[in-house]
C-alpha cells in the first residue's frame, strides 16, 4: 500500500486515510468582483495537470483531518515531499538518475 | 395517570461476538463531545475537564476517574465519559472553544483478547504494532469500508468508536474477522 507522509502526525499513513484536493497554492485574486471572465476561468477553472513533478493539496480525511500540500511525480506516483497548509512552497529538482528531491538535499 | 417510562435501546443491544481468543461486545453507553480548541485555550479546558488534554499525535489520557480524551488532530479531542457528562464541565469556561455533544452519534465496540489486534489487522490499514499503537494509542482511521476512532484500551483490548448507523457494519465486520485471526 501507498503510504503518505502526513505533516502534522508526523508519520507515514495508508494512503486509504487520505483524499486529494486538486491543485497547491492557488491565490485567489482580491478583489474577485474586479477581475475580468478570462482572469477568472484561469483561476477557477483552468488547471495545469502536468506529466512529472506537480504541487497538490492533500486532506488526511480518515486521520488528523488536516489539509496540506504534496509535490507528486504523476509518473511514478511517489510522493517527493509533504508539508503544513500556509508553509512556502517546497522547491524540489530532478536529479540525473531521474528522482525528483527537496533542492539541495542530495542524494 | 398512568405511568410511562422509555428505555433507550442501543444499536447492539444484546449482541456478542468472538472466537477463541477475542471477546467482541458493544461498549457502555457514554457522554461524548467533540472539542476544538487552539493551544491558548488548552489549559483553561484542561481546568474544566479535569485532565491533561494530550497533544503529541496519536495519544490519549484517562484521568483518574476514568475520563478519556483522545488526540484526533492538532486542534481536535474527542472526550469519552461513562458517569459525567464533559458537556456541563467545559459549559461557562473562559476561553475560545467549540463543543459539540456527539454522545449518540457515536456508538463503541471493545474488542479483548490475545487475537483482538489481529482482529482489527483484518480491515485497518495502519500500523498496529507495539511501536507504533502502543496501549494508549488512538487515532482516527478506517476499518473495511467506514470511517472509526480506534482506541489501544489496554495491551490486548481495543476500542473502536463508529457512527451510530454503521455500527451493524463495524460489529459484523469485526465478528467475521475475529473467526479468521488464528488466535
Ligand atoms: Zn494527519
Amino acid at each position: 500500500m501507498l503510504l503518505i507522509h502526513c505533516p502534522y502526525c508526523g508519520e507515514d499513513r495508508p494512503e486509504l486515510e487520505f483524499r486529494h484536493a486538486g491543485e497547491a497554492h492557488l491565490v485567489r485574486p482580491d478583489p474577485i468582483s474586479e477581475i475580468s471572465d478570462e482572469e477568472f476561468e484561469a483561476y477557477f477553472f483552468l488547471r495545469e495537470n502536468p506529466k512529472g513533478l506537480t504541487y497538490e493539496r492533500w486532506r488526511h480525511m480518515h486521520g488528523c483531518a488536516r489539509f496540506f500540500n504534496a509535490v507528486r511525480d504523476t509518473v511514478s506516483d511517489k510522493f517527493v515531499v509533504t508539508y503544513k497548509a500556509g508553509e512556502p512552497k517546497v522547491e524540489v529538482e530532478r536529479g540525473d538518475d531521474g528522482v525528483a528531491r527537496v533542492k539541495g538535499a542530495g542524494r | 395517570m398512568a405511568e410511562v417510562t422509555a428505555t433507550r435501546q442501543g444499536p447492539l443491544d444484546g449482541l456478542i461476538a468472538g472466537s477463541v481468543g477475542v471477546a467482541i461486545a458493544p461498549a457502555a453507553p457514554a457522554h461524548r463531545i467533540s472539542l476544538r480548541v487552539g493551544a491558548d485555550g488548552i489549559p483553561a479546558l484542561n481546568a474544566a475537564l479535569g485532565l491533561e488534554l494530550p497533544t503529541v499525535p496519536k495519544s490519549s489520557v484517562t484521568s483518574s476517574s476514568d475520563r478519556m480524551a483522545l488526540w484526533l488532530g492538532p486542534d481536535e479531542w474527542l472526550i469519552i465519559d461513562e458517569k459525567l457528562d464533559p458537556m456541563v464541565d467545559v459549559a461557562g469556561t473562559d476561553a475560545v472553544f467549540s463543543v459539540v455533544d456527539v454522545s449518540h452519534r457515536n456508538t463503541a465496540i471493545k474488542v479483548a483478547g490475545r487475537g483482538a489486534r489481529a482482529t482489527l489487522e483484518a480491515g485497518c490499514p495502519q500500523n498496529l504494532s507495539d511501536t507504533a499503537f502502543p496501549a494508549g494509542a488512538c487515532s482516527r482511521t478506517v476499518l473495511g469500508k467506514i470511517e472509526v476512532v480506534l482506541v489501544r484500551t489496554d495491551v490486548n483490548v481495543y476500542r473502536i468508536e463508529c457512527w451510530r448507523s454503521f455500527a451493524e457494519y463495524a460489529f459484523e465486520f469485526l465478528a467475521d474477522a475475529a473467526h479468521d485471526c488464528m488466535a
